[in-house]
């Protein structure tokens, strides 16, 4: 009885429910597409540290986690690597270059992320080889790059480096692909550290003792679970080092917070207006069904079905809403060129649809309780 | 047979010394097929009356049985229940369910009371037809006049084959040639398949459809006229009244004003 009404009203009045329909359906696409850009733009800024084969990163003390701030020489890496508990340790440095591409088009940035080959911090490719010569100009890409010129492996790309007010440009060979690793919203190119040194814009702290200097450490655990004692355990044996897990990392991406929880803020009021534009729309409905609703109750319709009819139609018609928008920005989200930070993974999204099937709920809770309180008195024109 | 019985029962508005006593010790019993109208000024009770044996307001004391049982002992949910059983209802307004049509509107009380099938579809259809709505089954209530809602409104109040029908006004929005038609059916139905029904109205020409007028003042009942010649003569002095305006001419409304005057109109 309670779905029959509560679809037949709805099936009578199409337009009215389908307009409400939409509007949850927009506010399903201005959420969800807050979600892609969240989760585009989180991924953009960590994906390098967040799918690094180690579990520790080592930074210098009172760098404050900044990669750029942070500065890490071969002696540490070595006094690192004699620590209980650690397996391997790969020295990382970071850098920013352009990518001058071959058919001319305008050159864009990318991260030159200095790996040793064979060590914590090197990608494993998808196509291509390993880095198997630690001063060659042999490089390994992520999809990022390849996305944006379509690089095989075997292909020379040219990068360009500004060194103090001369440009200077170098020619790397892909020796292999890997999946999307960006840096700090680039997309990367990892050499050999060698390679890296010789490349990157040389600021004051040039190499000039002879000793390679680089940012930060990744660390290879022996064991996964001892993370804590090991990171203490180096921050004790070596000298001016601070050795945290990936997720503090890449958190102390500058900007990162911020960034994240303005866009759950956002995210957070859209479905906040949705809740109540929704729960507006079925409370005047209600307000406008008080005399019928009597009238149901007078001839003998409990309050369990007028309650459940009304649950029922909330939910079908924000369902609807929410699959239309669902449906419409997962194409949205497919039709967008790669170089816009725009993510959606299945879990995020499926999380933030199933958070948008309760606006309907939340926001016609007022209105069913309003149903419940109707009095069947009403049908003869009375009230208590 | 009683279908419905009330045995002294009285509704008290507020408390206190604002207390108002709409309905002042009446006891009132209907057999099974008898049809009966409801009469009085305005605030002599009718409606507050109607709501008691309605199962819709509980008064202040007395007892109603309905069907052997007694409703002031119910829960609100066994009331409503019952409602939908053993009484059948018509409103002065908004009757019926708009986005349904008109024999969706009829078998939602066989819907309710879990006695939708093919039979009683059938029957639902026939007693549409039979209130001259065959060709308007699939018509909304907004696509139908005032007296087509309340021959709807009928059909539906008889469908669960109940104890009891009450209607509330049923012509209060029908223009007279309406209101007579509908009235005729509804007391043709009630006779019929032997319902008690109870009709509160204004319209003292309807009286002539029903087997007792009960007229009400100040929350008692003054006077019951159960005799055929006395309620056809009540009904013509109405129409009389209603045919001709006092103004225009004063003799022919001498029965009528009389009448009136007695029922305090
Ligand atoms: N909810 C209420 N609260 C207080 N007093 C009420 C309430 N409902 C009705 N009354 C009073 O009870 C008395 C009877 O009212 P009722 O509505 O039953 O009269 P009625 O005969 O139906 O009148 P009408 O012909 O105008 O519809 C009136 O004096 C009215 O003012
Ligand atoms: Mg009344």
């Amino acid at each position: 009885m309670a779905v029959y009404l509560a679809l037949k009203e709805v099936w009578r009045n199409k337009g009215r429910f389908l307009l409400i329909a939409s509007v949850v359906a927009l506010i399903t696409v201005l959420v969800l597409f807050i979600a892609a850009l969240s989760e585009g733009l989180a991924s953009a800024n960590r994906e390098y540290i967040e799918k690094l084969n180690g579990e520790l990163l080592v930074f210098q003390e009172g760098a404050q986690l900044s990669t750029t701030a942070s500065r890490i020489g071969r002696d540490r890496i070595a006094a690192i690597r004699r620590v209980g508990g650690v397996a391997d340790a790969g020295q990382v440095g970071f850098a920013s270059v352009k990518i001058v591409p071959p058919d001319g088009s305008k050159e864009f940035d990318a991260s030159l992320i200095g790996v040793e080959p064979g060590r914590p911090g090197e990608p494993p490719v998808l196509e291509g080889t390993q880095i198997e010569r630690s001063s060659a100009s042999d490089v390994i890409i992520d999809a990022g790059v390849v996305a944006r010129i379509g690089a095989k492996v075997g292909d020379m790309i040219r990068v360009k480096v500004t060194q103090g007010t001369d440009e200077e440009f170098y020619d790397l060979r892909v020796a292999g692909i890997t999946d999307r690793r960006q840096y700090f919203f680039q997309p990367a190119i990892f050499a050999p550290l060698l390679t890296w040194d010789k490349i990157r814009p040389q600021g004051a702290d040039a190499n000039r003792q002879g000793e390679l200097i680089t940012n930060i450490a990744v660390v290879k655990l022996q064991d996964p679970t001892t993370l804590q004692e090991t990171a203490a355990a180096i921050e004790t044996d070596v000298t001016k080092v601070e050795a945290v897990n990936r997720k503090t990392a890449w958190e102390a991406i500058p900007g990162y917070a911020a960034q994240q929880s303005t866009l759950t803020t956002q995210q957070f009021f859209t479905f906040f207006i949705g809740v109540l534009v929704v729960g507006g729309f079925f409370q005047i409905q209600t307000l406008q069904k008080v005399a019928q609703i009597g009238m149901l109750k007078a001839i003998g319709m409990s309050n369990w079905t007028v309650g459940w009819s009304a649950i029922v139609q909330i939910v079908t018609v924000n369902a609807i809403g929410v699959m239309i928008g669902a449906v419409g920005t997962l194409a949205l989200v497919a039709n967008f060129p790669v170089t816009v930070p725009i993510q959606l993974t299945g879990s995020a999204a499926l999380a933030t649809v199933v958070a948008l099937l309760a606006i309907g709920p939340l926001g016609g809770i007022v209105s069913v309780f309003a149903l419940l309180r109707i009095e069947p008195l009403r049908a003869l024109g009375m009230a208590q | 047979m009683i279908a419905l019985e009330a045995i002294n029962i009285t509704k008290h508005y507020g408390t206190g010394a604002s207390t108002i006593v709409a309905v002042n010790e009446v006891s009132l019993s209907v057999r099974r097929g008898e049809f009966l109208a409801l009469v009085g000024p305005s605030g002599s009770g009718k409606t507050t009356m109607l709501a008691m044996l309605a199962g819709l307001l509980k008064p202040t004391h007395g007892q109603i049985v309905i069907a052997g049982q007694d409703i002031g002992r119910m829960s609100e949910g066994k009331r409503t229940k019952f409602r939908g059983q053993f009484i059948g209802f018509t409103f002065q307004s908004n009757n019926l369910v708009p986005y349904l049509s008109a024999l969706e509107n009829v078998e939602m009380l066989l819907r309710l009371n879990g006695k939708l099938n093919r039979q009683s579809k059938q029957r639902a259809r026939d007693l549409l037809t039979r209130l001259g709505l065959g060709e308007r089954l699939k018509n909304r209530p907004g696509q139908l006049s005032g007296g087509q809602q309340q021959r709807v409104a009928i059909a539906r109040a008889l469908i669960h084959e109940p104890e009891v029908v009450l209607a509330d006004e049923p012509t209060a929005s029908l223009d007279t040639e309406r209101a007579h038609q509908v009235v005729q059916t509804f007391a043709e139905l009630i006779h019929e398949q032997n319902r008690a029904g109870i009709m509160v109205t204004h319209d003292l020409r309807m009286a002539k459809y029903v087997d007792r007028v009960i007229q009400m003042v100040d929350g008692r009942i003054s006077r019951t006229i159960a005799d055929r010649r006395e309620i056809l003569q009540l009904a013509g002095a109405a129409d009389e009244l209603d045919g001709h305006t006092p103004s225009s001419n004063g003799k022919p409304v001498e029965a009528g004003e009389e009448m009136t005057t007695v029922l305090g109109l």
